[in-house]
């Protein structure tokens, strides 16, 4: 181990404590606000009240069940999503034609804020999870069009006349060059979608469903049951965090190079 | 030797057979303010086997639209170029390039770009291996095969783009300004070097600068091109022996060559650096 990497993993330590102690400092100061001026319970659920429910939300399995649900259908929606995008992207940037027919379909597509077709969706898939699937892949798919299409024109022109001059064919430019100088860009529409599958699942569930976390928040808001809500949302965020994480995490060892360009000054 | 049964003058090394002929060479486009730019006008070179010819020029010359049709990336207006007997009529396996930037992939480590065009024509794979670590070693980068382009020094980065061009065992190399990028001190030890690599491998050389000592340093002939038209206005034997050391550059032989290159632009009204 080089002394590079000893002193960021103490960074990093560094920042990853004072993170924890404002997050901890943070909920003894609402802990305490609560108690001092008595706010009830139906307004604004203490910590301790929060961990409660979520303890009792846990160990009756409710929870979990409406996790599973609802993590299918953020992964379901978003894979499903991301392949459109990713394959609508790909036949974009390779086939101008395709982008002047597309294109303005998409964009139209693009403006219609997806809550207002959501309850279109549900009538047309049910109440069951797939109707929360497709409503996630709408919501997942602009992004990874997006940034497939910038991707694979990304590719500096000086690097696919080198191969050229090499005798490459069109087909040997695309695999060695505008494919992996996409990737970059690919990988940030992949974390922007994975971000957005979660709120396409609950904006889904909230419209109609007899399962999920949505429905599990509708269900406590309807009973007054703030802390138990409060539950919940710390599960989504974690959801979101947590999917967030692993994108990251296969992003750095994917298109390792970016970040070992930006430890080094590079000739551009 | 049978030449001399023939009765004919046997071949002195200076007359070796062309591998490069470039004839009548013209290059005209619209700009896109309409008007019309002759880029090359009428440019004719023989280049010999194992010849290093230099293009000297400045900026507008046309020395890289003329390197670029020879790299077969663009299409001239008029004439044609042969290499090794063949009309040129697009990018040629006979044919490596070094670029002004290294040009080197990112997410490839210097072994695995050096065998870019060994990829690209299917060549086989464990020869061309060997062959590249001849080349890596040859160019003093051996301990460095699997680093990755931005672990290198700019000058290493070049040296991976110039065994890049070596890897398919092309007979002839261009060179564009493969060191303008470089600090005085490092270029000139890429130099010497390319004069080391030039001399073990015997290939053909044409390389494009735009500075007369170092065209004057590495070249057998330096063509002198001047822009609007470009077009080539002199061609200057350069008869330093070799290997040339760099201590030649305070020679008065390479003083003449130098003046003799440099009068043209001053001629011309176009002086270069």
């Amino acid at each position: 181990m080089n002394g590079r990497s000893y002193h960021s993993l103490n960074a990093f330590i560094g920042t990853a404590a004072l993170s924890v102690v404002t997050f901890v400092a943070f909920v003894v100061v609402w802990e305490v606000i609560v108690r001092a001026f008595d706010v009830p319970n139906i307004i604004l659920p203490a910590p301790s009240a929060v961990a409660a429910a979520f303890w009792s939300s846990l160990r009756s399995g409710e929870l979990v069940w409406h996790t599973l649900v609802t993590l299918f259908e953020i992964l379901a929606g978003f894979v499903l999503g991301a392949a459109i995008g990713l394959v609508t992207g790909f036949v974009i940037a390779l086939f101008p034609l395709a982008e002047r027919i597309l294109y303005p379909y998409i964009v139209a597509f693009q403006t219609i804020p997806k809550v207002a077709i959501a309850p279109i969706i549900v009538i047309w898939f049910g109440f069951g999870p797939s109707s929360k699937v497709v409503i996630t892949a709408t919501i997942a798919f602009f992004p990874l069009i997006a940034s497939t299409v910038t991707g694979l024109r990304a590719a500096p022109q000086e690097q696919v006349e080198m191969l050229i001059t090499y005798t490459a064919s069109r087909w040997q430019v695309f695999r060695m060059v505008r494919l992996p100088q996409a990737l970059p860009y690919i990988f940030v529409g992949l974390d922007v979608a994975i971000v957005l599958s979660v709120i396409g699942a609950i904006v889904g569930e909230f419209v109609g469903a007899k399962s999920g976390l949505g429905y599990l928040i509708l269900q406590k808001n309807f009973n007054f049951d703030l802390a138990g809500t409060f539950a919940v949302l710390i599960v989504l965020s974690a959801i979101g965090v947590g999917l967030h994480a692993i994108t990251s995490w296969v992003q750095r060892r994917v298109v390792f190079w970016v970040d070992l360009a930006g430890k080094h000054v590079t000739v551009a | 030797m049978t030449a001399d049964a023939a009765g004919t003058i046997p071949a002195v090394p200076r007359h070796r057979p062309s591998l490069v002929i470039v004839s009548n060479l013209e290059k005209a486009y619209t700009s896109r303010d309409g008007q019309n730019i002759q880029a090359l006008k009428d440019v004719t070179l023989d280049i010999a086997e194992s010849e290093f010819v230099s293009i000297v020029g400045p900026s507008g010359c046309g020395k890289t639209t003329l390197l670029r049709i020879l790299s077969g990336v663009l299409q001239g207006s008029a004439g044609d170029v042969h290499v090794a007997g063949e009309r040129l009529s697009g990018p040629s396996r006979e044919i490596g390039v070094v670029f002004q930037s290294p040009v080197l992939l990112p997410w490839r480590t210097v072994l695995q770009n050096i065998l870019v065009p060994v990829e690209i024509q299917k060549r086989n794979e464990s020869e061309s291996r060997a062959r590249a670590r001849q080349l890596i070693e040859m160019a003093a980068l051996s301990g460095f095969e699997d680093k990755y382009p931005s672990e290198l020094s700019g000058g290493m980065q070049q040296r991976v783009g110039i065994c890049r061009a070596l890897i398919h065992d092309p007979s002839f190399l261009l060179m564009d300004e493969p060191f303008g990028a470089l600090d005085a001190m490092t270029r000139e030890s890429m130099n010497e070097e390319l004069q080391r690599i030039w001399s073990r491998s015997g290939k053909t050389i044409l390389f494009v600068t735009h500075s007369i000592p170092e065209a004057v340093y590495l070249a057998d002939r330096v063509v002198v091109m001047t822009p609007r038209p470009g077009r080539i206005v002199d061609v200057i034997d350069v008869d330093l022996p070799r290997p040339r050391t760099l201590a030649m550059h305070n020679t008065p032989e390479f003083g003449t060559h130098v003046a003799a290159i440099r009068r043209h632009f001053n001629a011309e009204g176009a002086l270069d650096a």
